[in-house]
């Protein structure tokens, strides 16, 4: 947990359908668990599957004034066409967590922290082909190191539909799966 | 106190208006209140109550009067385009005096516009789209917990002055999620609606009408209105003032546009320019002694910042009357101000004071 006042703006970006929109509602949800103040809001337009998709989460140990993100503290980027969008806007010093498996460019950035993750390949890996959302949040959660998965896969039954409730599991093995994939990898990020 | 949910303001707008006892909604899906058209449909019925997806907007203001009419507590919701087509019947819910809440969840304009969230329909909720000398409530929450409380107090607001309340949002408020504490606020005293059209057995027939063509019969309708109305300006207008006191710019902002407006005050002060904001909570009535007080001090400025060509504006120039400069900033069809960008007008504005 991080001391002193601190506000914390997400950009999850991807392609309908990646889950981005599922991701950003369980960060947000697992946050106001723990008793942070928190805002959510996702980009609405007339697009389908395929088309972009993305969501601002705030999250602040004081009450959060404008729920808007244009220059988020960290990034979730899930496709080429979002990283190409938002990685200008990444504050200096901010956190990306770019997933790998789809994005065969670099970041342009050496003033941020950049954490690839083959979040599909790690996915699929794991036979849940459409988890590569929750394994980029067990990377994002456990790098930041504002909440921890435990605290995220606590509160997936609150977020996921009734109906998908027989893919917890599987979710939450995928969510640990991105956090393991940091701690191996990245270990003096999480440290 | 009841737990916090996350809950997107489309959805909890329609569950702080069960908590208010609406009995009736009607109303045609239009995005971006789709979700409030979509909750209710599933909510009324669960709690035995009426839930009519109407043809157009036309009919669903017109089952609000036809409910309003028997004293049932009534309400639609929709966004600009609809809520355009929809002035007919609020022109004549003012004249009948029948108490309503409509929510506009507000998108860009003018015409079919966008689906991107927008404050241009301030001049039709304050001055009214439809025709005569009417008024509605106007609130106008800036978060979706305030979205719930308002929505509760608006049924209140309706019965006591016999009024429509319209709940005016943007399309940030109806999709944003936050935390929600779905708490159901004490009912005001309210007077019994012995006007109501509940079959005449026992008593003299009530008749509702809007047409009153005989002496000077309509005239002494709108003077017994305008006397409501001053009523209301007396004891319902509520504002919110942060950082006010000292504030050698003071940005006026209402909604969405207020959170965005926050921001920049706080990094404001934090670079030694004295920033305050106040923030009209009911847009009719306008918080114009609020304005006008904070004007008196000299030396002071005014910055009003809307998801509009500048509308609010108005408002604000006529309560500042002259004794400050107001400015503006605004961003319209759908887009909206970043806090970088209403700093860089305060940096414009005020200067650092270096203690």
């Amino acid at each position: 947990m991080m001391a002193g006042n601190f506000l914390e703006e997400v950009i999850i970006a991807g392609f309908g359908g990646q889950g981005v929109i599922l991701a950003g509602k369980l960060l947000t949800q697992t946050a106001m668990k723990k008793d942070l103040k928190v805002s959510y809001i996702p980009a609405y337009g007339p697009e389908v599957r395929g088309g972009t998709a993305n969501c601002m989460v705030v999250i602040s140990d004081e009450s959060v004034a404008c729920p808007l993100v244009v220059s988020p503290t960290s990034l979730i980027v899930m496709n080429k066409a979002s990283l190409l969008k938002f990685t200008p806007a990444l504050k200096s010093g901010g956190l990306m967590v770019m997933n790998r498996t789809l994005i065969d460019v670099a970041a342009g950035r050496d003033d941020i922290t950049l954490l690839e993750v083959p979040a599909d390949d790690i996915a699929l890996k794991l036979d849940n082909p459409r988890g590569a959302n929750m394994v980029a949040l067990g990377a994002y959660v456990t790098a930041r190191g504002i909440l921890t998965v435990d605290d995220v896969a606590a509160c997936m039954p609150d977020v996921l539909a009734k109906r998908y409730h027989d893919t917890l599991e599987a979710n939450i093995k995928t969510l640990k799966a991105g956090a393991a994939y940091i701690r191996e990898h990245y270990d003096a990020v999480v440290s | 106190m009841s737990e916090k949910v996350l809950m997107c303001g489309n959805e909890a707008l329609g569950e702080a208006a069960i908590l208010a006892g609406v009995d009736g909604y009607f109303g045609y899906p239009i995005t971006p209140q789709n979700e409030a058209t979509a909750y209710m449909a599933r909510r009324m019925p669960e709690e035995g109550r009426v839930f009519v997806q109407s043809e157009s907007e036309l009919a669903a203001i017109n089952m609000v009067m036809g409910a309003a009419a028997t004293g049932a507590r009534a309400m639609t919701s929709s966004s600009s385009p609809g809520i355009s087509l929809m002035q007919e019947g609020i022109s004549y819910l003012a004249g009948l005096e029948l108490p309503c809440v409509i929510v506009n969840i507000m998108r860009g304009g003018p015409g079919l516009g966008s689906i991107a969230p927008a404050q241009g329909d301030y001049f039709q909720a304050t001055r009214g789209g439809g025709h005569g000398d009417y008024r509605c409530i106007v609130l106008a929450p800036a978060s979706v917990q305030e979205l719930v409380d308002l929505m509760q107090l608006a049924f209140d607001l309706a019965d006591q002055y016999r009024i429509t309340v319209m709940v005016l949002g943007d399309g940030i408020l109806g999709q944003m999620m936050e935390p929600v504490e779905l708490r159901k606020l004490p009912r005001r005293d309210l007077p019994e609606k012995t006007w109501a059209i509940t079959g005449a057995r026992g008593r003299p027939q009530n008749i509702l009408r809007s047409l009153l063509m005989t002496d000077n019969q309509l005239e002494l309708h709108n003077k017994h209105l305008q006397e409501k109305y001053a009523g209301i300006c007396k004891s319902e207008t509520r504002v919110e003032q942060f950082d006010v006191d000292d504030a050698d710019v003071i940005c006026v902002a209402y909604g969405i546009a207020a959170r965005v407006v926050k921001s920049a005050v706080i990094v404001a002060r934090d670079e030694g320019i004295r920033a305050g904001w106040i923030r009209p909570i009911t847009l009719w009535p306008f918080p114009t002694d609020a304005i006008g007080m904070a004007a008196e001090h000299k030396g002071r400025e005014f910055l009003v910042v809307e998801m509009s060509c500048g509308q609010m504006l108005e408002d604000v120039r006529l309560a500042v009357n002259g004794k400050a400069p107001v400015r503006f900033y605004g961003r319209a069809g759908g887009a909206v101000p970043t806090v970088e960008e209403v700093l860089e007008q305060i940096r414009k504005i005020a200067p650092v004071i270096v203690d």
